[in-house]
């Protein structure tokens, strides 16, 4: 599903790469974290897997696609399939969480009577029945990022990125968020998330990829975050 | 294609931005109706040079008794001096087209009515003008061939291109279309400036949705489609407004004001501005899509 084959990145502003000579491969239907300290490169991997950033050298597979040779134009279509989650949200703080979610397919061109019909079973997925008509500043930051989950997945893409989802989070919201990204998984998507949060990690007991200073340190199945230390 | 919901986002936008659409609507009417106002002198300029110079003689001014110049030495012109002249003049045919001998009294007549208001017309009486050969020319541009054969023979004081002076005059009147049509061009270039300066603050004011509709592949058209929209409206209401004016100096200031008072001249007409509207809307269109090629491909990249 994902495929990093001798991949680096290297910044124009600085000296170091920010990812350095990586390969890695994620199949379908895994959940993987991407584990390291601040700056280890783990922004800069899911970055390149939107394609928001092309690497200095190296090749990417996303979805059967070789990046390297995606052209401009195609670059939506590559994203329609990849959800994306972030630690501080990203809704739009005018419109109610429907409207949120609902936006996401308004800008594909997807048509009203389809939307009308995903959303509402979007929202009940994630666990939002009845909150359809609040703004985000009338809700909990775990209520947020179950619209921000909600609008990822809405248009069931096959790769689900999540950069941090629980950085802003108490730790029993952040359980009730783990559950509900182990359930998108479930239902087949790929999942990769990034994270600094050790307890969710030795929870959960899924795939880590551990990177520090851009290298690929660790890749263990059924990992706990520091093993190492 | 969601119709309702590009049209949502581009009133949005037009709201939010309501100072900066207005400042672009004004500088695209003022800067495209100086345009087309310059464009507009100059069919004036080529209109009155189609009736003027149609019109022109060339004079061929006689000593009268107290010219002084050097040809007239020997006093007023003699009868023989005339027949000369005019014998003369009949065998540059075909280049003279038409030749009219004006004398003393005619000359008088005529200034007396050109005049009729004035107090000068006391003042002047039929001995002080001189009498004339008008001569209208097959070809004006060859003044010259007039001009050498007459100039300084005795019995001639003068020969007087009217086109010499209209030349002037049209000059004039060109030096100030080029004016405009400078003034004109740095206004469009402040538009264009402006225009890509109002998308960038409208494409920051909105970097939020248009983060969003990246991330979850929207596509480059749906993304820029309302930015373009925007500019293409302000642009259009711009222009139009500067058609408006435009049409309107023809209708009323042209066919209702000037035209009553200068009745010895033509004006533009309508095709006139039947091409210069057009020329106007491109120019707004053009502007403003150059101002979108610039701002789209710098600041909402996919």
């Amino acid at each position: 599903m994902i495929l990093f084959n001798s991949v680096s990145k290297l910044y124009a502003s600085q000296d170091r790469p920010a990812v350095d000579n990586i390969s890695m491969e994620i199949e379908k239907g895994e959940f993987v974290f991407l584990v390291g300290p601040s700056g280890s490169g783990k922004s800069t991997c899911l970055r390149l897997i939107l394609r928001e950033e092309r690497p200095t050298s190296g090749s990417i597979w996303v979805a059967g696609k070789d990046l390297g040779r995606l052209s401009n134009w195609k670059i939506p279509q590559l994203r329609r399939q990849i959800g994306t989650v972030f630690q501080d949200f990203r809704l739009l703080p005018s419109k109610t969480v429907r409207e949120n979610v609902a936006f996401a397919l308004e800008v594909i061109g997807k048509p009203k009577s389809h939307i009308k019909k995903v959303v509402p079973e979007v929202l009940e997925v994630v666990g939002l029945e009845g909150k359809e008509d609040r703004r985000p500043d009338e809700l909990s930051g775990g209520e947020q990022q179950r619209v921000a989950i909600a609008r990822a997945f809405v248009n069931r893409p096959t790769i689900l990125i999540a950069d941090e989802p629980t950085g802003n989070l108490d730790p029993a919201t952040s359980v009730g968020i783990m559950k509900l990204l182990d359930r998108i998984n479930k239902l087949g998507t790929t999942v990769v998330m990034s994270t600094h949060d050790s307890a969710i990690v030795d929870q959960m007991r899924r795939r880590v990829i551990e990177l520090e200073n851009g290298h690929l340190v660790r890749d263990q199945t059924r990992g706990v975050y520091g093993y190492a230390r | 294609m969601r119709a309702t919901f590009v049209a949502e986002e581009v009133g949005t936008g037009l709201r939010r931005n309501l100072t900066m659409t207005l400042a672009v609507i004004i500088t695209v009417a003022v800067s495209l109706g100086l345009f087309g106002a310059s464009l507009l002198v100059r069919a004036q300029v080529d209109t009155m040079k189609d009736f003027w110079y149609d019109k022109v003689e060339v004079s061929i001014f006689l000593c009268g008794e107290n010219s002084d110049v050097p040809s007239c030495a020997g006093g007023a012109v003699t009868r023989a001096q005339r027949d000369q002249i005019e014998s003369d003049l009949e065998s540059l045919r075909p280049l003279v087209d038409e030749i009219f001998y004006e004398s003393k009294e005619e000359a008088f007549e005529r200034f007396k009515e050109q005049f009729a208001n004035s107090p000068i017309v006391e003042n002047v009486s039929a001995d002080a003008l001189p009498e004339s050969f008008r001569v209208k020319l097959s070809e004006p541009e060859k003044y010259d061939v007039v001009a050498s054969a007459f100039a300084g023979r005795p019995g001639v004081e003068q020969v007087n291109d009217q086109r010499a002076i209209l030349d002037r005059f049209f000059r004039l009147l060109g030096g100030l279309q080029a004016i405009a049509l400078v003034i004109a061009i740095s206004m469009l270039v402040v538009t264009v400036l402006l225009i890509v300066n109002t998308m960038r603050v409208a494409a920051f004011s909105r970097r939020r949705e248009t983060g969003i509709m990246r991330l979850v592949g929207a596509s480059n058209f749906y993304i820029q489609l309302p930015f373009l929209l925007e500019a293409a409206i302000a642009a259009g209401i711009g222009a139009i407004i500067a058609i408006g004016t435009l049409i309107f100096t023809k209708g009323f200031l042209i066919d209702q004001v000037l035209a009553p008072s200068f009745q010895f001249t033509a004006f533009v007409g309508w095709d006139s501005v039947l091409t210069i509207a057009p020329i106007m809307l491109l120019t707004g269109i053009g502007l403003a899509g150059l101002a979108a090629f610039f701002t789209l491909r710098k600041y909402l990249r996919v």
